[in-house]
């Protein structure tokens, strides 16, 4: 099914393209005379803008080492590569164009597609997707390269709470406006939803990820993704967004209703010098009372990266390049329901500091080093499972 | 500058990383905790172990067989890090206060699937059954007791107490499943076999305790228990029997608690108090196995303060529900070790005694009657101090 979407996208841009006169593949559709926002960071990889050919390719690798040991039993050294990520972008015409971004991931050895969708420009304020969309919850959910990261994992809250990475078929409006300090953009999709996974799945705690249906709708009812983000040039950029849907299984009478309300953030300081970027998600999904209260109807998490440049200069023939050192926390809660039997809280939690310390030759690429120290806690509340880990990575555009 | 500022940047970051006395989190000395094999198995023991170790965590979903309606999704929400359960997977038992077998099994007896599948109802007590509720045991040492001889079990039982020490301890004899092999020295009365697991030593062995478990706290069938607990009909097995098997022989090899501090006086003094109060009658100290197929469980001196039989706990514990021969009043002995690590797995607090109720060690005791009455009398009579003993003796355990 996916395969026949990208086959069917494909065909109807080589068409397209045929119709448009010839021009470069990499001419931006969103607005470059405003402030960038978030949603618009697919748009903004250095591979866009590369040469003049009808079809921009490009993409990024991210590839890590860890070792570490949880409660005493050591994990020892593994090597992993998260990401291969490919992305094709093609100008239709000078009102459309397409782009897609497919991904190879060493953890589950599965190629996944991950965003195929034609942009449409009718207006700045509005232009219409369609195809298999980022939903734009939260900001990490659509801007989630590994090399615009100083951290080798994803944010736990950012993938476990919000099922980073996240896109689901389906079709909508997306558009800015503003001023040279200030820009306001939108976004509002319509698309497929979740299936009943969600409260069914070998986790044994609810897991939007686990749910995600993005080809399928079981349900009948479209999902409503949408977001709203402010951004100043000076404070940053605040972004609200919103998902609400229902979960099913397929021919199944039973449904659920599952929302997200996510507040992100994101501004530079000091001349660019600080970043400090966060966001945190509340997850509400409908739990039938007659079934384990290990499947929570209220989940909430969230991450903030501090990250401070104490080195910008020329080292070994990088004219630009910067160390960074900075620090994640985060945190994410998975249940915080109340044991029926006992009114006792619910834990199941995990929460997490990450210092870090990195060094980017260019603004293409990053070389990370990470310690990372993890509690989590089971549903009962019992001892946690302490994990520490050293994580050296490197992530690049190419 | 700029090169003295990374310079110490680097410095600092390795300095944090490496001054840190958990930068790399150190396990639990092994008396802290539950969980662990017992000493000197085979490498191929081993494999079988961890392979029921990861059955032992294995959620189960609808697809794989789950309910509909059940208790809970895996073996390990019941006994996190092999230890006591929380009132949230406490088990509801119903049938009726007589001796002559369960007579609401056709009413989906004789436990309640009290959680179901969306879009299926849950099981409900059924009118006129008596009920019980039993907070899920700890898993350790497990093998230890289930190859103490029928001798041995036989040789502490004292049902007409003879002995005049007012513990009459006896064993619940009950009729076993076809599926399952009886012991080499079995010694059945009345074509019943003496049972030893459960809080009214209603289960035979391991297996028969745990392919129970799997369809009644599970609703997963398997080629032992196939009858559907929501339907009550005969259906595929959800389980394979490798699988069943190698549970089974991870409870089997689970390492028995490790007494802590032993050379504390205050819990040496503890130990002596828990005797001289009688406690030691019904909670023995020493048991030791017979035979077993296992060559490390074999013939071997064991610490679990239990007497694997039944006792007669007073009205206050009579909940008017029985299995096979033991009558509502009474309880098996519940072994003792590990005690003292029960709120590692019941989420910081206590819930102790056959369902849960007590919330402390000392309310535990306090809540024996009928045959420990008299222990419990002594008990409370006894100074702070040596109360204060017999409490961190238990702790220790």
């Amino acid at each position: 099914m996916k395969y026949t979407l990208v086959i069917f996208l494909l065909g109807l841009c080589s068409f397209l393209n045929g119709q448009a006169s010839s021009q470069s593949s990499a001419t931006l559709l969103i607005d470059s005379s405003m402030l960038y926002l978030n949603s618009d960071a697919m748009y903004r990889r250095p591979f866009m803008g590369n040469n003049n050919l009808p079809v921009s390719i490009g993409g990024y690798m991210d590839a890590n080492t860890s070792y570490g040991a949880t409660n005493g039993s050591k994990t020892g050294i593994g090597f992993a590569m998260p990401d291969l990520t490919l992305f094709l972008s093609t100008r239709i015409n000078k009102r459309a164009s397409f782009l897609t971004e497919v991904a190879y991931a060493s953890v589950t050895g599965k190629v996944q597609l991950r965003h195929a969708a034609i942009d449409a420009r009718l207006h700045r304020l509005i232009n219409v997707r369609t195809g298999l969309i980022l939903n734009p919850i939260g900001a990490f959910n659509q801007n989630h390269d590994a090399p615009n990261y100083d951290f080798v994992d994803r944010p736990i809250a950012a993938t476990t709470i919000i099922p980073a990475i996240f896109s689901n078929v389906g079709v909508g409006l997306f558009g800015k406006t503003g001023n040279s300090n200030w820009v306001l953009g939108y976004e509002a999709y319509l698309t497929n939803g979740f299936n009943d996974k969600i409260i069914d799945n070998t986790l044994g705690r609810t897991c939007l990820q686990e749910g995600v249906s993005s080809f399928e709708n079981f349900s009948g009812k479209p999902m409503f993704t949408g977001k709203i983000a402010l951004r100043n040039r000076y404070a940053g950029e605040l972004g609200v967004s919103y998902l609400s849907g229902v979960y099913t299984e397929h021919d199944a009478p039973t449904t659920g209703k599952v929302a997200v309300l996510a507040v992100d953030y994101s501004g530079k300081f000091l001349r660019n010098r600080l970043l400090i970027k966060g966001e945190i998600a509340k997850v509400s999904v409908d739990i039938p009372t007659t079934y384990i209260q290990t499947y929570g109807n209220q989940q909430m998490g969230g991450f903030v990266d501090i990250i401070g440049t104490i080195a910008q200069t020329s080292i070994w023939g990088f004219d630009h390049a910067r160390i960074n050192i900075g620090v994640r926390l985060e945190y994410a809660d998975y249940n915080q329901s109340k044991f029926e039997e006992t009114q006792g809280i619910i834990f199941e939690h995990s929460r997490a500091v990450v210092p870090c310390i990195s060094f980017r030759p260019n603004t293409k690429s990053v070389i990370k080093f990470n310690y990372k120290y993890q509690e989590q806690v089971d549903f009962l509340g019992n001892p946690p499972l302490k994990t520490g880990s050293f994580q050296l990575g490197f992530s690049s555009y190419f | 500058m700029t090169k003295f500022s990374v310079f110490i940047a680097i410095v600092l970051t390795f300095w944090c990383f490496f001054s840190c006395k958990e930068i790399l989190p150190k396990g639990l000395d092994d008396d802290q905790i539950l969980d662990g094999t017992v000493e000197g198995l085979t490498e191929a023991e081993l494999i079988q172990f961890e392979r029921g170790d990861e059955a032992f965590r294995e959620v189960f979903v609808k697809e794989t067989g789950l309910g509909p309606s059940f208790v809970t999704a895996s073996c390990i929400s019941c006994h996190a890090g092999d230890g006591k359960g929380h009132p949230f997977t406490t088990l509801t038992r119903f049938g009726q206060p007589d001796e002559l077998g369960n007579q609401f099994m056709h009413l989906g007896g004789p436990q309640l699937q009290n959680r179901s599948l969306p879009g299926y109802e849950p099981e409900i007590i059924p009118l006129g059954a008596t009920f019980a509720k039993f907070t899920p045991p700890a898993n350790t040492g497990l093998g230890y007791l289930e190859y103490v001889s029928d001798a041995d079990i036989l040789a502490m039982a004292d049902p007409n107490d003879d002995d005049k020490d007012n513990i009459s301890g006896e064993p619940n004899y009950g009729h076993i499943p076809d599926y399952l092999t009886k012991k080499p020295d079995a010694i059945p009365k009345n074509d019943k076999y003496i049972l030893r697991f459960g809080k009214k030593a209603a289960a035979y062995n391991l297996l028969h305790q745990t392919a129970n478990a799997y369809n009644q706290d599970m609703g997963i069938t398997s080629s032992y228990e196939s009858i559907d607990a929501f339907t009550l009909k005969e259906i595929e097995p959800e389980i394979t029997v490798n699988k069943l098997n190698d549970v089974v022989f991870y409870l089997e090899t689970l390492k028995a608690p490790i007494q802590r501090n032993t050379n504390d006086p205050i819990i040496q003094n503890g130990l002596m108090v828990f005797k001289e109060i009688g406690c030691e009658k019904c909670h023995k100290q020493t048991l030791k196995t017979g035979k077993a197929p296992i060559d490390v469980l074999s013939e071997k001196e064991f610490h679990p303060y239990t007497d694997l039989l039944l006792h007669d706990m007073g009205s206050g514990l009579d909940d008017g529900y029985t299995e096979a021969s033991a009558k509502t009043y009474e309880w098996r002995t519940p072994p003792l070790w590990g005690l003292g690590l029960s709120s590692d797995s019941q989420g910081g607090a206590y819930y102790l005694m056959h369902d849960g109720r007590a919330r402390s060690i000392e309310a535990a005791i306090l809540l024996h009657g009928g045959e420990a009455l008299f222990t419990k009398t002594k008990y409370e009579s006894l100074s702070e101090s040596e109360k204060a003993a017999l409490i961190t003796f238990l702790n220790s355990l």
